[in-house]
């Protein structure tokens, strides 16, 4: 399998690589040694390859990914998977602030805690959490899922649009607009095939939804502000 | 944005590399701060009554043999001093108002960074890279040291504006991040009849911890307080002669990572400069949560 090494390797030239090199000679699997918490990491993939990257990466791996399956061995600093578009991006440790955010497809797996604001702005992507997240996830969620097995931090879903949040833990605030609803049939379904795809064996049963009230889609005068 | 660092040495052998291990973690931390740098670094300490002051002179070559010899003639007390370039160790048991108002009566140019038994601070403008070069950051030892990269948002590039602060003695601290009332903080604690030295809004943060350690709290109940009193965005490094210090806001959104060892505690915005540290792929890694007060002693 082809390696590509960090130690000798700038990482504009990795990704020059990866941009218009890899697209020409078909290969489609590769690994990637020595991320050393270096940003930009394979951001702007285009075609569907498969990368390991062997270590623990900096901010914005996998950003703008369509098509490519990426997995880190290891955790992840800000903004893994930003603006996604397609494709999976998996990290095997826990990734830092703003997992996922704003992107528009694909799935991004945290195995083990993704830190405050995950979710933020997301656009229509799928992201499976392991474990906890942290204060402000979901923040402005517009579509998509975001599931998380373990427990939410302070203001969870502050401000949500139509995204979905599906939650096995406990949550230790919720945001502005945001409420518990319960479960029908196709909320089951979405989690079960959702952790189907991360590989994550719980039950939907353990899972709650939070979704919006959509009370402020329409700024209400007569609110007074108190939302 | 601004970079933070600081190691604390478990393993009696770690004393020896700090600063080999700390320099490149600062160096690194340089793309997050161009324009100044500075490390505080404590050493095993001094006994009473001596005490060690950390002076800077803002001339790069500075002849600090008359200092010492002016400040032992007259106070009739034993002065070393050992220079490096416009900055100087000065160890006495001369108290250190009196080191203060002699100096500022015969070298006003000269500025005090730090005071006490086991605190040696450096601090200056220019590339963090080149600033460690200068100071030999790499071949300093000690128990625990903090260092800054800054990147000004808020206030002049000086070297007094650069980190780490100073207040009292021999505690420090390092700042990422920008304070929305360091004015109104300022205000209160200049009419207890503290002085400032600059606008900077880092320094304020410094001196109202201070002020309320020698109120008589401890930094850990100073800290809750100032959850409640500093207005802002922070992630804030400390250090006393027996302890490293870590919080940041609620908001949390400057960032920093934790590793640590048997051997070590790594402190750094990044985890890009902990990565050459030795057994980093066996540290224990972690995110320090809001608002949650993280500290090592030595």
């Amino acid at each position: 399998m082809e390696r590509l090494d960090l130690s000798c390797l700038s990482v504009r030239e990795l990704n020059q690589y990866l941009h218009h090199e890899l697209p020409k000679n078909g290969i489609n699997e590769l690994e990637i040694v020595n991320p050393n918490g270096l940003h930009n990491i394979a951001v702007g993939l285009t075609v569907p390859v498969r990368i390991r990257v062997l270590g623990h990466a900096g901010y914005f791996l996998a950003g703008m990914n369509q098509q490519a399956d990426v997995t880190v061995h290891g955790n992840v600093g800000w903004s893994v998977a930003e603006n996604m578009m397609s494709g999976t991006v998996r990290v095997k440790g826990f990734a830092s602030e703003c997992a996922g955010a704003s992107a528009h497809g694909g799935l991004l797996v945290v195995e083990g805690s993704a830190s405050s604001r995950c979710g933020i702005s997301m656009k229509g992507v799928d992201i499976v959490v392991g474990e906890d997240v942290g204060h402000m996830s979901a923040f402005m969620a517009q579509a998509g899922h975001l599931v998380i097995c373990g427990n939410a931090g302070a203001s969870l879903g502050d401000s949500l649009y139509e995204a979905v949040l599906y939650l096995r833990g406990t949550i230790h605030s919720l945001g502005a607009d945001a409420r518990e609803e319960p479960m029908a049939e196709n909320d089951y379904r979405k989690v079960d095939q959702l952790l189907g795809r991360a590989g994550i064996n719980y039950s939907s049963k353990e899972f709650k939804r939070v979704a919006s009230a959509r009370t402020l889609y329409h700024w209400n005068a007569e609110a007074g502000q108190e939302y | 944005m601004c970079g933070i660092v600081g190691l604390l040495a478990r393993a009696p052998e770690f004393r020896e590399r700090l600063g080999e291990m700390l320099t490149p973690m600062l160096v690194c931390m340089g793309d997050r701060g161009p324009d100044s740098a500075g490390l505080a670094i404590f050493t095993s300490e001094i006994q009473p009554p001596l005490r060690q002051f950390s002076l800077f002179s803002s001339l790069r070559k500075f002849d600090w043999v008359p200092l010492r010899d002016g400040l032992r003639r007259d106070n009739g007390e034993e002065v070393e001093i050992e220079g490096i370039e416009n900055h100087a160790k000065l160890t006495t048991s001369i108290s250190p108002e009196q080191v203060r108002s002699w100096l500022v009566e015969n070298f006003p140019q000269i500025h005090l960074l730090a005071v006490g038994r086991s605190i040696e601070l450096y601090k200056d403008e220019g590339h963090p890279a080149e600033i460690a070069a200068r100071y030999r950051f790499n071949q300093l030892t000690g128990s625990h040291a903090v260092g800054h990269t800054r990147m000004a948002t808020e206030s002049a590039v000086t070297p007094a504006h650069a980190h780490p602060y100073t207040a009292g003695e021999d505690f420090c601290l390092v700042h990422n991040g920008s304070l929305s009332n360091p004015w109104s903080l300022r205000r209160m604690l200049e009419k207890k009849g503290i002085q400032f030295e600059t606008d900077n809004d880092t320094e304020a943060a410094c001196r109202y911890l201070e002020w309320r350690m020698s109120e008589g709290d401890t930094l850990e109940e100073a800290l809750q307080k100032a959850f409640v009193e500093l207005d802002g965005f922070y992630t804030l490094l400390m250090a006393t002669a027996d302890k490293m210090v870590l919080v940041r806001d609620a908001f949390a959104c400057k960032p920093a990572i934790i590793a640590e060892t048997k051997d070590y505690v790594a402190v750094s915005s990044e985890f890009r400069s902990l990565a050459h540290l030795p057994g980093i792929h066996q540290a224990r890694l972690f995110e320090p949560v809001p608002e949650e007060i993280y500290s090592w002693n030595v």
